[in-house]
């Protein structure tokens, strides 16, 4: 008996090692870490529970029967973040440089089908060459497995791909049909085709780094939502991520004990708003003075920064924050805003955690460059995310909120549940220079004419008060005390429910 | 009694008047520019008078606008504060010829003290000691050796045409002087075309002392000994503190005397301050005197418990003193530190914006020891370019010199401030150093022990311990709530590590921690892993409270904490560091990460502020030399000058004169 105990002991020692103490050293000279190391750091310790540690790959093709390394290049199992469970697989460099091989994939595919029978979230570690060329098809169809998976999952569990090395060809896909993909500054890249390539064919000399690093994906294509300086960092800052994340798309958001009063009035934020309308502020000053102890996960932080995206809590409960940011572009909508807080919209009313809005927009963005660039859909796919939302919706107006940007910053009319207003909100068609010289048209040449029908405007529109006076926005709140009226708001929204007509599925404007 | 005062002035000082005339049941009216519409001096006055737009020069200078202000609100008296209008005679004038009341010294004492040359004429007069020297025509080297031995060694020989440090010698023997004095000579004939020269006393090492002098209309004038105020960066003062470690009972009474008497001598007749300049063999020399309320009169009324601002209104009131020299006692020591919002970091750059977080120590008094904030701002006001860059005084009083310090540093890093830059770490590391502790000041003394500039301190030692102390306790009241989050598994305990790695930055403190009943417990590791004795560390510190509050054992601590990715700062006594608390499988982990270049920010030259950029003096491919003009970045008013810290070329340029950049914006790159 004991010499079957020993044995098992040295297969998984043996399995343990993936491609061995060079290539581990290898990788670690790289500033990685190897796919075990990654996956102790992201779950609660001694959580790991491996599967298919012992799973070969079964290809004969070029000799490629003479190489077997137990785990075929990537390790799966499940374990606990702060003893809530996560499913994740990882790629395993060191052993067949992570590509993906039927066996491989098989070995996600159990994974994938084992997280959404649980209704617990999955996490992919991604650190691979591609697929195993000497698989041929087998290892393509075995990506569409992985890619079916990721889409019938979406929206039932949180599915969270974590760039921390190469990625490049099909298994760029897999992360991008799941809710959020982050990456590693300098040790990670993704693209569909390499530098290589790309010179062949259009003759673009580019890096790896330039083509698909993460300052690329994590600033210009918006493929990224997050970027972190190192293997450590990154997955530390998964724990956080997961600790406001529902589990599924039936358990609500998460719960713990807040230390922060929901009560406590915040007297700064009523000079927040300058007075002068055209002076930018820092809308994330609002978001961290209201929210628990000021913690807040920011998506997509460095990508269309004229909205801001992200997590926080209130009371201790998990709230999606979507704001305009005054300080980049004067917060205005274009094409990338609206998409960013389109998708952000969409997950939270995915996986029911309410959002909370605050709008200071003076409008969409005009040129050609947006209208060219399609922002008339872009501009519908945020208007369509709200309006198709069931969560709570509580929307604060704090400055501008003109034109038709104002429908879509989930207003009263699209569905949102609550509507305040700051005493500083200016509701209005359009601002009053542009206003009055359409309205007066004939006055033009006047100066003094203009200026005091510009006067009158100011006056009369912008202000909150008549979209109080019609009931378009409940209620006129006084900025310190912001943190309370939404706290209370969202209390009372807590059980909201709301049905929507029976559909196979809609049809967002994509 | 006045029912009304204005005050003329903004900020702290404002705030200042405000709270001894509401004390007094005196009504007050403020007086505001546009930019101070939202000001603290402004909800804190009774009633508030706009007095034009943001410069200085077009709303506070304006005596037209203050007479008005008076006018409008029956305010019987201004009193003007410091700066701006206070020490303006023409002030003082048109306010008595308007029939108000001002509340400071009477025209003539302020113009008998405004002239510098006439001011020492008059301190002479009075006999007070003034710097010894000779003004006359020296012949020769002969009468130069004569002279310098008269006044006593060192001396300074400098030629009477000339500015700055030319042609200046020092002398400290007889034939040095006459070396001296034939080279001073030539030099002055080539540089300025006038031989002429003059020889002074050369003060070594010289310190700032000051005696806070009180009249009345009636000829009384006392003194309310001394402050001393050596510590300075280039010439503003930055600590104060009364008394001086230096003066003894015997000078503070001569120095005391000589103030009064110049005072009595001008018919000075308000609160005011004579400066002198002392050498460590506590000789002092008359420098000017101030005829205003002085920044730093707060250490004063801490240690006399006199309240200069009221006693100034009601000797403007034509009251008559109410004490005699004799009723003045010095109790305990007082120091101040002025908060100013600038960057230690960067060179004492202003910094302007927005006080996202401004949260001061709580004011007290109990035990022996005061905690006072002069302050003229809140949570959320604005530190505009208009003005003064100064935040708040923070003054601690306490029975003895070590004990006022020992207030002050731990007030200091209770100091919370975000949004803008300020020197409240430079504060906390001048509080720790032990030059300033066994009180050897100078006015030399911050050129002299931060050569280079201010950098952060470094945690070691007892220190770093401490620091990473705080943090695994932090850490672990996060960790505790973490593990309490709903949604858990069932039938599974989440295995807490007790072995934690704090990196502070990259310097690694190795402990245990654990929840006991009082608090939390802390034992250090050894180098060879073994566990110390167990410290228990308490605090009502909860997850969002910038400020950690707590003991360390028998010590008690105040440590600030700002979070930052998988971390927080911390800042404590001058230190600022990122701290993490590692599980040990983190830290090995950690340890096989790379560090990474701080951006290669070498080779880019950044915005050190908000500012204008006014001209780019280089094109891109030049070569440039180290300390050539590289641009011109203009903000608070000031031109500031970037110059290449390095010789290389100009790969690109990133700014264009006129535009507006923000701080740490790119203006240009070298190859």
């Amino acid at each position: 008996m004991k010499d079957v105990l020993d044995k098992l002991d040295t297969r998984r020692a043996n399995a343990r090692l993936g491609g061995g103490m060079r290539r581990i050293e290898a990788q670690h000279a790289r500033g990685k870490l190897t796919a075990r190391e990654r996956i102790e750091l992201l779950l609660d310790k001694g959580s790991f529970e491996e599967f298919d540690m012992f799973v070969e790959h079964r290809s004969t093709e070029f000799g490629a029967d003479k190489t077997k390394i137990p785990g075929d290049g990537v390790v799966t199992g499940w374990g606990t973040v702060n003893g809530r469970t996560v499913f994740v697989f990882a790629k395993d460099f060191t052993v067949f440089g992570g590509s993906l091989s039927e066996t491989h994939a098989q070995k996600i595919n159990k994974i994938q089908d084992m997280a959404v029978k649980a209704r617990a979230p999955i996490i992919g570690l991604y650190d691979a060459g591609g697929a195993r060329i000497q698989e041929g098809v087998a290892a393509l169809a075995g990506y569409s497995y992985v890619f079916r998976r990721n889409v019938l999952a979406s929206g039932v569990i949180p599915q969270i791909s974590v760039i921390m090395g190469p990625c490049a060809g099909g298994d760029v896909y897999s992360p991008a049909l799941t809710d959020f993909i982050f990456m590693v500054k300098d040790t990670s890249y993704m693209f569909v085709t390499g530098p290589d390539v790309v010179k062949t064919v259009t003759n673009e000399v580019v890096t790896a780094e330039e083509l698909g690093g993460a300052s690329v994906h994590a600033t210009r294509s918006s493929i990224a939502d997050g970027a972190y300086d190192n293997d450590v960092e990154t997955l530390l800052q998964m724990r956080r991520l997961i600790d406001f994340l529902p589990s599924n798309n039936t358990d609500g958001v998460p719960e713990w004990p807040s230390f922060d009063d929901i009560e406590r009035i915040e007297p700064s934020l009523d000079t927040l708003v300058p007075e002068n309308p055209n002076k930018p502020y820092d809308i994330k000053e609002l978001i961290l003075k209201v929210i628990d102890e000021g913690d807040f996960f920011e998506i997509s932080e460095t990508f269309a920064r004229n909205i801001v995206t992200g997590f926080g809590r209130i009371a201790g409960r998990t709230v999606g924050f979507v704001a305009n940011q005054p300080m980049v572009l004067a917060g205005v909508l274009d094409g990338d805003a609206s998409r960013k807080a389109a998708r952000f919209v969409r997950f939270c009313d995915a996986f029911n955690i309410p959002i909370v809005t605050f709008v200071d927009v003076p409008g969409f963005l005009p040129g050609t460059a947006q209208e060219y660039g399609g922002l008339i859909k872009h501009g519908a796919k945020l208007l369509f995310a709200y309006s198709q939302c069931t969560v709570p919706l509580v929307t604060v107006i704090t400055r501008k909120a003109y034109g038709g940007a104002f429908d879509v910053m989930a207003s009263k009319e699209i569905g949102a549940d609550i509507n305040y207003a700051w005493p500083t909100a200016q509701i209005a068609v359009m601002g009053a220079k542009g206003a009055v010289e359409i309205i007066f048209r004939a006055d033009i040449g006047d100066a003094d004419k203009i200026a005091a029908r510009t006067r009158e405007y100011e006056s009369r529109f912008l202000s909150p008060f008549i979209a109080a006076e019609r009931g378009y926005i409940d209620d006129v709140i006084m900025p310190h005390s912001t943190r309370k009226r939404l706290a209370r708001a969202l209390g009372m929204l807590r059980d909201k429910h709301v049905e929507i007509p029976a559909k196979k599925h809609d049809n967002l404007p994509l | 009694m006045f029912k009304r005062i204005l005050i003329a002035n903004r900020g702290e000082i404002a705030c200042r008047i405000i709270k001894t005339a509401r004390k007094m049941g005196i009504a007050t009216v403020a007086v505001y520019s546009e930019a101070d519409r939202d000001a603290l001096h402004v909800e804190m006055a009774d009633e508030a008078v706009p007095i034009g737009p943001p410069p200085a020069a077009e709303s506070y200078l304006l005596i037209d606008r203050i007479i008005a202000a008076c006018r409008a609100t029956g305010a019987e008296a201004v009193h003007p504060g410091y700066g701006f209008l206070s020490e303006r005679e023409a002030f003082a004038r048109a306010l008595a010829d308007a029939g108000l009341v001002f509340i400071g010294p009477n025209p003539v004492a302020i113009a008998a003290m405004g002239d510098k040359i006439e001011s020492k004429k008059a301190a002479a007069r009075a006999n007070v000691s003034t710097v010894p020297g000779f003004l006359g025509v020296i012949e020769d080297e002969r009468h130069a050796v004569k002279i310098a031995d008269e006044i006593g060694y060192p001396v300074m020989i400098k030629a009477s045409a000339g500015g700055g440090g030319k042609g200046m010698r020092i002398a400290a023997s007889a034939g040095e002087v006459a070396e001296g004095f034939a080279r001073a000579r030539s030099e002055a004939k080539s540089s300025f075309g006038d031989d002429r020269v003059f020889i002074e006393k050369f003060i070594v090492d010289p310190r700032h002392i000051e005696i806070q002098v009180l009249g009345d209309k009636h000829g009384n004038v006392i003194y309310l000994g001394e402050r001393e105020c050596s510590i300075q960066r280039r010439n503003q003062k930055v600590i104060e503190e009364a008394p001086s470690p230096l003066i003894d009972e015997i000078t503070r009474r001569r120095m005391g005397e000589q103030a009064v008497a110049l005072a009595k001598a001008v018919g000075y007749d308000s609160a005011g301050t004579v400066e002198f300049v002392a050498g460590q063999d506590k000789s002092f020399y008359f420098l000017e005197m101030n005829t205003r309320l002085q920044v730093e009169h707060p250490v004063t009324e801490l240690v006399t418990g006199i309240d200069l601002v009221e006693q100034m209104i009601r000797v403007a009131a034509g009251e008559k003193l109410a004490m005699t020299q004799k009723d003045v006692a010095l109790t305990g020591w007082a120091v101040e530190s002025r908060v100013y919002a600038e960057d230690p970091f960067r060179n004492f750059l202003p910094s302007i914006g927005r006080l996202v977080k401004y949260r001061p120590p709580a004011e007290r008094s109990a035990g022996g020891i005061t905690v006072r904030n002069d302050t003229g701002v809140t949570e959320g006001g604005e530190i505009s370019l208009f003005y003064d860059p100064m935040i708040a005084k923070l003054v601690t009083h306490a029975p003895s010199r070590a004990a006022a310090i020992a207030a002050q540093s731990e007030a200091l890093d209770a100091f919370y401030i975000d949004g803008i830059r300020h020197n409240i770490p430079f504060l906390s590391a001048l509080m720790q150093h032990a030059r300033w502790r066994e009180g050897r000041l100078a006015t030399g003394f911050i050129a002299e022990e931060y050569p280079d500039g201010f950098a952060p301190v470094k945690p070691d030692g007892e220190l770093a311990l401490r620091i990473a102390a705080v943090a695994a306790a932090i850490d672990h009241v996060l960790g505790e709530r973490k593990r309490r989050i709903s949604g858990q598994m069932n039938g599974r305990v989440v295995v807490r590590e007790r072995r934690r790695a704090v990196w502070l930055d990259r310097h690694e403190v190795a402990l245990d921690v654990a929840r006991v009943d009082d608090g939390i417990a802390v034992a250090f590791a050894g180098a060879d892993g073994k566990l110390g004795p167990a410290t228990v560390l308490r605090s009502s510190w909860k997850p969002g409270e910038p400020v950690w509050f707590g003991s360390i054992g028998a010590h008690g601590l105040t440590v600030q904490v700002r979070p930052i990715a998988n971390g927080f700062r911390l800042s404590h006594q001058g230190v600022e560091v990122p701290v993490y608390v590692f599980t040990e499988s983190e830290a090995q982990a950690a340890r096989l990460m790379p560090a990474k270049a701080a951006n290669d920010s070498g080779k880019k030259v950044l915005c050190p502020m908000p500012g204008l950029v006014v001209s780019i003096a280089v094109s891109e491919g030049q070569e440039v030399k180290a300390g050539e003009t590289l641009a011109v970045v203009e903000a608070m008013k000031m031109e500031n000058v970037l110059r290449a810290d390095r010789d290389g070329t100009v790969k690109s340029i990133h700014a264009r004169p006129g535009a507006t950049l923000a701080v740490d914006a790119v203006i240009l790159e070298f190859a």
